[in-house]
């Protein structure tokens, strides 16, 4: 499996509203954040909730964003702090 | 407590069971239910083995992940494997996270990480026990990424605001460990006298690890 983004990429999450088992959370979707670590590759779950074996593996990022990216201001936050998720390759986009 | 009166010669065991089961009221809990009776019932599991994996679980608890963060403090090149490759360093302990990746995250004092999992309820463990009620509860899922600082004090924990707090959200094979930061004047504390300041919720990132005299600092 190829990996697709580097350390350091900027790139933006899919604001898709598909059903089904999906793992990439709802308030993160359509923002932008940095790659900060690659985990590796792991078997697709929105296959593997359906008893499917999930392969081909996708990479697996670490992601970071900024507090005002999810939340625009309107939450308990200091101006540095973030927020990381761990996003699946197919929800990401280079920016 | 048991209402069993005690007069009498007790020859036959009592069956412990989990105190803390509500009347199912929701769909889900009957389905549960219902699952249950069927592979009871098809000879699939007994009652009693699901029983005793409850039980197993109940039994776990943070010493594990304690003693790994212990180590941590007093071995730089054991925190080192540690973040570079969190399965790797706790089998050197004896300790596996099977099938999943295990992740250390380093306090500092700059950085202040506190996990989530706003999915659902993904923790280590196998390392820390079964997660505490509020870490599977709604309000501290949908909470912690949006208002951190303020659930950060209602669990007594206060950060400075030069301090990066970062949301860790466990959404997918990962599992968190969090390294609170070794506290001051512990330099003379053995291994095991350190293990004692390393609480579960620190391990979480909603707290920091206890003071030298064993106080929340």
């Amino acid at each position: 499996m190829t990996n697709l983004f580097n350390i350091g990429d900027l790139v933006r999450v899919g604001d898709a509203l598909p059903p089904g088992h999906i793992r990439t959370p709802m308030f993160l979707r359509g923002c932008n954040g940095t790659i900060i670590k690659h985990f590796g590759s792991f078997p697709n779950p929105e296959r593997l909730a359906y008893g499917l074996n999930g392969l081909p593996k996708i990479n697996l990022y670490q992601v970071l964003f900024k507090m005002d990216e999810a939340w625009d201001g309107k939450g308990d936050y200091a101006d540095g702090d973030t927020i990381t998720a761990d996003i699946y390759e197919t929800w990401l986009e280079a920016i | 407590m048991n209402s069993h009166t005690t007069d009498h010669e007790h020859e036959h065991d009592h069956t412990v069971f989990q105190k803390d089961i509500p009347e199912p009221k929701e769909d889900w809990e009957f389905l549960e239910i219902a699952i249950r009776e069927l592979l009871i019932e098809k000879n699939v599991l007994s009652a009693r083995e699901i029983q005793d994996e409850i039980e197993a679980w109940e039994k776990k608890n943070p010493e594990k992940g304690a003693e790994i963060i212990a180590r941590s403090w007093v071995d730089d090149d054991f925190k080192n494997r540690l973040l570079n490759d969190g399965n790797k360093a706790v089998a050197e302990l004896g300790f596996t996270v099977e099938s999943l990746k295990l992740v250390a995250l380093e306090n500092t004092d700059e950085l202040h990480h506190m996990v989530v999992c706003t999915l659902c309820s993904c923790y280590p463990r196998t390392l820390l026990g079964v997660p505490p009620l509020w870490y599977k509860s709604r309000e501290y899922r949908s909470r912690a990424v949006r208002e951190p600082r303020a659930v950060l004090r209602e669990f007594g924990t206060t950060i400075p605001d030069s301090v990066e707090i970062r949301v860790v959200d466990s959404t997918a094979d990962c599992r968190y460990l969090v390294i609170p930061k070794r506290p001051a004047n512990t330099e003379k504390m053995s291994e095991a006298e350190l293990v004692k300041l390393i609480t579960r919720d620190s391990m979480i990132g909603t707290a920091e690890a206890l003071d030298q005299d064993g106080q929340r600092s």
